[in-house]
């Protein structure tokens, strides 16, 4: 793709990452943070991608390194983001329980 | 590389679900769906990418760096405590920030240099932040993790040899561009691993999290710099959603806690934190034994309750609620004051609450909970010392000066449960804990809460 069009997504996403998190509320800040974390992860498809026409004792070595960070960062970012957000799940049926006997 | 038109397309639809993640996790209601859209993409990208004709020379290999990753990924989330998770967080975001620094040398190494000046340009800037936030998340896991001191660390001359190392990496990334040497590649990174830990070492403790934030948001950048490396629009849009959203989460969470991001991030450089340190000297407490704290809090009428990263750490978060419950029960108005920060992170313990299932409604921002200290019988501080120390409002040369606290001076009586007269994350003494109408109750606060949880039964 040329440069400009790759500029103008870079652009665009820029404006779309920064009014989507806008909003956010004080409690959430680690949460999203750790979401944001696992989407970067996504780098390992560019690891695939260097790993599958990597030749070279140096390129494989580096390559497969960075499949499995990528791996790593991507599957436990959202496994543990996941397991944050588990921990709101019993307040919320506390509130409901709240309205009800108290 | 020719990437399939419906690859493009479904690439698209991938992007579309990382803006939903973001989005979603922004409510506390959709959260949870939003980090269900995240990984869904995640895993439709990384299917599909096998079937869009790249070359695939070293199969075996992308399978099993792909599943020994998931799987350390996997276990590592599901083992860690609750308590140790803001420093897992930045490890992941080392690794992911490694990757793509890995990537974008792999890729210059395997085109020999060869390539135009925005291929070399961008692969220069993935290189550094990358490696810088690699290297920088490391030192702030090793932080937290309290491998290494959580004071800020400024080495003799460390200005002169970061700002040497900087030019280096300036100087280097320039040298690529005359003269495309391999090794120059290797001396770039290896500069760039150095400047992020010379970055991040004279950042104090309490400022950790800003500097997780703010280097979260560098890999996002790195990632979407690789993007144009490898000509992948997906890592473009996904590093760059995470690049712009970090940069605003920084500042937002800078804001939460009073500090402007460049005194976070230079305050250490300046030499202007190095005062409010312990001194160590001997001088008199009061402290009560359990009994005494439960007839404090049984006859007031009004407690509220400051729950710290010690709490947390003794895992007496059930206990606490436990004392919250009797308390109520007596007819005492009962209130969990949570400070942006408490715990490690913003949010952190919010999550360590509702994990023992605190109800919503009695956890008071900071905000909200300030005005009501100078109305109180008692505050019950568990664990907490730096987010109530009042040097943050009075002394200059205190690291923590500036940050917004919770105003627990101002109430009737004051009771701390510590461990120790040991100072806080931030490394420094609290005046509060000398004040006349402050009672000591030492111990592990589990041991200590359970203690005044049964004097009162009694009472």
């Amino acid at each position: 793709m040329d440069g400009v069009a790759l500029l103008t997504i870079f652009v665009l996403s820029i404006f779309v990452g920064y009014e989507v998190v806008a909003k956010v509320s004080t409690i959430l800040h680690t949460p999203l943070m750790s979401g944001a974390n696992a989407i970067h992860g996504i780098v390992l498809i560019g690891g695939i991608i260097v790993l599958g026409s990597a030749d070279g004792a140096l390129e494989i070595v580096l390559a497969t390194l960075a499949v499995f960070l990528g791996a790593v960062n991507l599957v436990g970012g959202f496994v543990v983001t996941d397991r944050m957000l588990e921990m709101f799940k019993p307040r919320k049926s506390a509130d409901d329980v709240e309205g009800g006997s108290r | 590389m020719n990437t399939p038109t419906w690859a493009q397309l479904v690439n698209l639809a991938v992007a579309v679900l990382f803006i939903l993640s973001l989005k979603g996790l922004s409510s506390p209601k959709t959260a949870r769906l939003g980090t269900g859209l995240g990984a869904l993409g995640a895993l439709i990208a990384t299917v599909v990418l096998f079937f869009t004709g790249i070359e695939l020379n070293n199969f075996a290999l992308i399978i099993g760096a792909i599943l020994a990753g998931s799987l350390v990924g996997w276990f590592s989330a599901r083992r860690v405590k609750m308590t140790a998770m803001p420093q897992l967080v930045a490890l992941f975001n080392g690794v992911g920030g490694g990757a793509a620094g890995l990537v974008a040398v792999v890729e210059y190494l395997h085109l020999g240099g060869e390539g135009s000046a925005l291929f070399s340009l961008f692969t220069v800037v993935t290189i550094i932040i990358g490696s810088v936030a690699f290297s920088g998340s490391i030192v702030t896991y090793l932080k937290l993790q309290e491998i290494m001191t959580t004071r800020p660390v400024v080495l003799p001359a460390g200005k002169w040899i970061t700002i040497l190392v900087a030019l280096g990496t300036i100087a280097s990334a320039v040298w690529l561009f005359v003269d495309p040497q391999m090794w120059v590649v290797l001396l770039l990174s290896v500069l760039a691993l150095a400047f992020g830990v010379l970055f991040v070492l004279p950042v104090g403790g309490a400022d950790v999290p800003i500097v997780i934030s703010l280097l979260n948001a560098c890999t996002g950048l790195a990632v979407a710099a690789s993007g144009y490396v490898l000509d992948n629009v997906l890592l473009l849009i996904a590093g760059t959603l995470v690049g712009a959203s970090g940069t605003l989460l920084t500042s937002l969470m800078a804001k939460a806690m009073g500090r402007p991001l460049t005194s976070t991030l230079f305050g250490a450089f300046s030499g202007t934190t190095q005062g409010g340190s312990a001194t160590g000297e001997e001088r008199p407490v009061r402290s009560g034994g359990p009994g005494d704290i439960a007839i404090m809090l049984g006859y007031a009428n009004k407690v509220i309750l400051v729950p710290g990263y010690g709490l947390a750490v003794a895992q007496a978060q059930s206990t606490l609620r436990e004392l919250a419950d009797l308390l109520t029960a007596r007819g005492i108005e009962v209130d969990y004051a949570i400070h942006p920060v408490a715990g490690r992170m913003p949010g952190h313990m919010n999550v360590l609450l509702a994990e023992a299932s605190v109800p919503y409604e009695q956890l008071k921002e900071m905000e909200e909970i300030n005005p009501e200290f100078s109305s109180t019988d008692v505050v019950l501080v568990v664990g907490a010392n730096d987010v109530v120390n009042p040097a943050a409002r009075t002394d200059k040369s205190a690291p923590i000066y500036g940050m917004p606290i919770l105003d627990v001076d101002q109430a009737q009586q004051v009771v701390f449960l510590k461990r120790s007269m040991r100072p806080g994350f931030a490394g420094i003494e609290n005046e509060l804990l000398y004040d006349p109408k402050t009672t000591m109750l030492f111990g592990d606060a589990k041991d200590s809460l359970t203690k005044v949880v049964s004097s009162l039964k009694t009472m």
